[in-house]
Formats: structure tokens, C-alpha cells, sequence
């Protein structure tokens, strides 16, 4: 009788905290070593411009033990976009180009994950979300990766305990979906915009 | 005076080229800033700094030229000492 309690309490907890580990953890990707960051090329016949954005926040919702549910939404803040030419960068900031005064935020809602695939902590798959660009919002599916790092973020922000999860992306949008001077400038100022995006995000545990 | 010109000239052109020569031949635009990639060693991610730093490119070299090609023509409008 006795052994058959402590095999049930065993089990029971066992379950639990099995149950505990599975639970979806909330990644929060307002990095606090900066090292976020989301990175753009044009590749115009005359000219290339490469630039990045630091300003990265956003949340998202992952499960290891289901990584298909993976959602959440990334913001990237317009004024954070950094090209090494002043002029260039005036310019890109300006009301012809981006207009981050008047369209401060871009962002990435996820809606799905499809063909996902997990090989130890590493997952990969077709995300399809919402792209939102200088107020215009368009449905876009790219591959992304994930990688869960567990019990990982005291080695990164000594002192927190909890897990990481770096994303990456690479994606290609053409600015005139987003009225960016659709039709203009094409041989200085390429058509198609490449996009990096790798992200870390952290969900630190009490 | 036309001679002082034209030395300027001469020495303006060869300095933005000089210096543009020394900075790396930078073929692009100016750059106040450049790019430093740091790796994070938990993440594996790149993270991407800017640090202020002058990179003269093209329309530098440009500006250079025509500065002294101004400068040059300019000499022109002297005229020469007559010699008696």
C-alpha cells in the first residue's frame, strides 16, 4: 500500500512538473545588450545601401514542447534605422522615404507557423504574420528559425535565471507594397529590400 | 598671386586625394559612422554598433577636384607681370 502511494505521488509529481516545463513562456525581446538588431540592403545598379535597426522590443509566446503555437509580435522603432552616410540618413528618415516621424513603429504579427520542424532546440518553419511598413499593412510567409536556449539567460545577464530564445529571419519586401517612392529612383535605390532580422529574447523566471 | 593659386591648387588636389588614398578609397558616399560587429557568445547573434569615425568617399574626392579646379582656373584671371 505504502509503495503503491509514494509511486503514485511520484507520478503525480513527475506530471507536474512535466506539466510546468511545457508550459508556453512569454520571451520579452527588449534587449539589454543592444545586440538585437535587424538588418537592410538595397542593391540598386548604381548604388547599395546597407544599414541596420537597433531598436528592437516585442513579445513572444513559445513552447517548447509545441513549438508550432509559436506567436507574438515584433516592433522594430523607425528611428532606429542607421545607414553611416548623415545624408543618407536624413534622407531615409524623411517624409519622402519612411516618414518615422509620422510612422515611429514597424512590426511583424505572427497569425501561423507552418512546416515546422525540431531538431534538438533548434526549430524551423514557414511564419506568416503581418508586416506592417510605414502604415501599410501587408500578409507576408518567410522561413525563420528558432532556438531555444534553456536556463541560458544567466549566462548572458548574470544574476536572471531563466531561458532564451533567438530568432532569425531573412526576408525580401519591395518598397512600392509599402509606398515607399514606388517607381522612383530604382537604379539608386533598389526596388527590393533585404531583410536579417536576429533577435534574442529572454523569459526570466522568478 | 597666379603662382600662389595654382600652388594651392596643386596642393588641395593632392591632399583630398592623399587623404582619401590613406582612408581606404572608400568608392561610396562620406561616412561619419562606421559599422562594429560584436558576437555575443550565448546567442551566436552579430550585434551591430556604430562608431563615429570620418570615411571620406567619393563626393569628397569630388568636391577636392572641383575645389582645386576652381582654384586653378581662377589663376588664370591674373595676368602675367609684364617683363621690361
Amino acid at each position: 500500500m505504502k509503495t503503491s502511494s509514494a509511486i503514485l505521488l511520484t507520478t503525480l509529481a513527475a506530471a507536474l512538473v512535466q506539466g510546468a516545463c511545457a508550459a508556453p513562456e512569454t520571451f520579452d525581446f527588449k534587449d539589454p545588450k543592444g545586440v538585437n538588431n535587424a538588418v537592410f540592403k538595397l542593391d540598386a545598379p548604381l548604388e547599395s545601401v546597407n544599414g541596420s535597426a537597433s531598436g528592437i522590443s516585442g513579445t513572444v509566446v513559445f513552447d517548447p514542447e509545441n513549438p508550432a503555437a509559436l506567436q507574438g509580435k515584433i516592433v522594430v522603432a523607425s528611428e532606429s534605422l542607421t545607414v553611416p552616410n548623415p545624408m543618407q540618413k536624413e534622407h531615409l528618415h524623411g517624409t519622402n522615404w519612411l516618414d518615422v516621424a509620422t510612422y515611429p513603429l514597424i512590426t511583424f504579427e505572427s497569425k501561423s507557423f507552418a512546416n515546422v520542424k525540431t531538431t534538438d532546440n533548434a526549430t524551423t518553419g514557414d511564419i506568416t504574420g503581418t508586416f506592417t511598413l510605414k502604415g501599410v499593412s501587408k500578409e507576408l510567409t518567410t522561413p525563420v528559425k528558432v532556438t531555444y536556449l534553456k536556463d541560458k539567460l544567466s549566462a548572458r545577464v548574470p544574476g536572471l535565471k531563466g531561458d532564451l530564445l533567438v530568432i532569425r529571419a531573412h526576408f525580401t519586401i519591395n518598397r512600392e507594397d509599402f509606398n515607399i517612392q514606388p517607381g522612383h529612383y530604382e537604379d539608386k535605390v533598389a526596388p527590393t529590400i533585404e531583410l536579417d532580422l536576429s533577435i534574442a529574447g529572454a523569459a526570466p523566471q522568478p | 598671386m597666379k603662382r600662389s593659386f595654382q600652388i594651392l591648387a596643386l596642393l588641395l588636389l593632392l591632399g583630398t586625394a592623399g587623404t582619401w588614398l590613406i582612408a581606404g578609397a572608400n568608392r561610396g558616399w562620406t561616412k561619419t559612422s562606421v559599422p562594429v560587429k560584436t558576437l555575443d557568445p550565448v546567442t551566436g547573434i552579430e550585434g551591430i554598433s556604430y562608431q563615429p569615425k570620418f570615411l571620406p568617399g567619393v563626393d569628397f574626392l569630388g568636391a577636392g577636384v572641383l575645389a582645386a579646379a576652381v582654384l586653378g582656373g581662377a589663376s588664370f584671371l591674373f595676368r602675367k607681370k609684364p617683363t621690361v
